[in-house]
């Protein structure tokens, strides 16, 4: 069975805004603790990568395709690093892959 | 959500402007389409979870955040347990909480609890970013247009990822499955390529996700599952054995995914008060 799509937007949409809202409203003092800014400063990389790598191989027919957006995706990113010019790329990759095959 | 479109505004800006709701409208537009374009392929991803093109809106006109949508959808496609849920979505939105400390500073005392309310609900990389480069305390009507302009950008290119998606010959919609990911290359290998602490959690990452897809044990749990406590972990990691230096509130805030896009407005911030 399925969970319920209204109320699994509503607990995103309640963590997300709580994380938001409390330090504009009750906490109001900036975090100190160098451990808790080293881990906030990290997360954001560390998430993104995890669910980037080996999910796009997963998401494509063949993995080959997948692999090659990849690494197609990383060398864009590296080299030119527009956000469009990267998210084209893959999906390009993955497109005449499809069509040569 | 991290479009470098807002970028040209830091140079146009006429310093002697007035923050009226008319140029919080002209400042958004350019972000609202960047959302726009940047949303279109979380709607693919929506949609290929099963939402439709009302709900997918109703998730992204609430949530206004990519990773913490992508990473709630992940474990919807999962039938993951809403605690779990609670516990990814903090994670993988955990960041803002520095972008919240770091506005703080510029609402006015005299602000009431109704306009924090609000100045919370769009605090997203891009407005942050306009927020931060407003002279002195935030302009609430600014603000206000800004996030009204910007925010249904967001919450249209997801319906219109879910609608598109659907009507799209296979073949294309398998090649727009993978643009998610190009987007997400895009937001960490870049910083990767200045700081060479961000590239190795980079590379690490990627390993540790490689291995434990496929390590006896650790591949039986969901992929959702593997991304919390793999999150958890290898930050902590780094945290602990390569801790960030110190600095100031102000560039410590700035400091996460989005400082590259913030520190031009904070030059221009402070180019402003010398002026």
């Amino acid at each position: 069975m399925k969970h319920n799509i209204y109320l699994y937007i509503f607990v995103m949409f309640a963590v997300t805004y709580a994380i938001r809202v409390l330090p504009i409203t009750l906490l109001r003092k900036p975090i100190t603790n160098r451990f808790l800014r080293s881990f906030l400063f990290y997360v954001p990389y560390i998430t993104l990568a995890l669910m980037t790598f080996p999910a796009i191989v997963q998401a494509t027919s063949q993995p080959l395709f997948g692999l090659l957006a990849f690494a197609a995706g990383v060398l864009l990113a590296w080299f030119n690093g527009n956000l469009f010019v990267v998210e084209i790329g893959c999906c390009l990759v993955v497109l005449l892959m499809n069509l040569a095959m | 959500m991290t479009t470098e479109v807002n970028k040209p505004i830091y140079k146009k800006r006429d310093p002697g402007h007035s923050w009226t709701p008319m140029k919080g409208f002209r400042d958004a537009i350019p972000i609202s389409l960047g959302y726009f374009a940047v949303s279109f392929s979380l709607g693919i991803v929506a949609g290929g979870a099963g939402f439709n093109a009302f709900q997918g809106f109703l998730l992204s006109i609430t949530n206004l955040s990519s990773s913490g949508q992508y990473a709630g959808l992940l474990l919807y496609t999962e039938n993951a347990g809403y605690l779990q849920l609670a516990l990814m979505v903090l994670i993988a939105n955990a960041r803002y909480l520095l972008m919240s400390f770091a506005i703080s500073q510029k609402i006015s005392p005299e602000d009431s609890i109704f306009r924090r309310l609000v100045y919370a609900f769009g605090l997203t990389d891009e407005l942050f970013g306009l927020g931060i480069m407003t002279p002195g305390y935030l302009r609430f009507p600014y603000m206000v247009a800004a996030l009204c302009t910007a925010a249904p950008g967001w919450a249209l290119g997801t319906s219109c990822g879910i609608i598109v998606g659907d009507i799209v010959p296979e073949i294309v919609s398998e090649a727009m499955n993978v643009a998610i990911f190009g987007m997400f290359l895009a937001i960490i290998i870049p910083p990767g390529k200045k700081n060479k602490l961000i590239l190795s959690a980079v590379i690490s990452s990627f390993a540790v996700s490689l291995i434990c897809a496929y390590a006896p044990v650790v591949s039986e749990l969901s992929s959702g599952t593997r991304v919390l406590i793999l999150t958890i972990i290898l930050a902590s990691l780094f945290a602990y054995f390569f801790p960030v230096p110190p600095l100031p509130e102000k560039e410590a805030a700035s400091g996460d995914a989005a400082g590259a896009k913030v520190s031009p407005s904070q030059n221009a911030e402070k180019e402003d008060t010398a002026k």
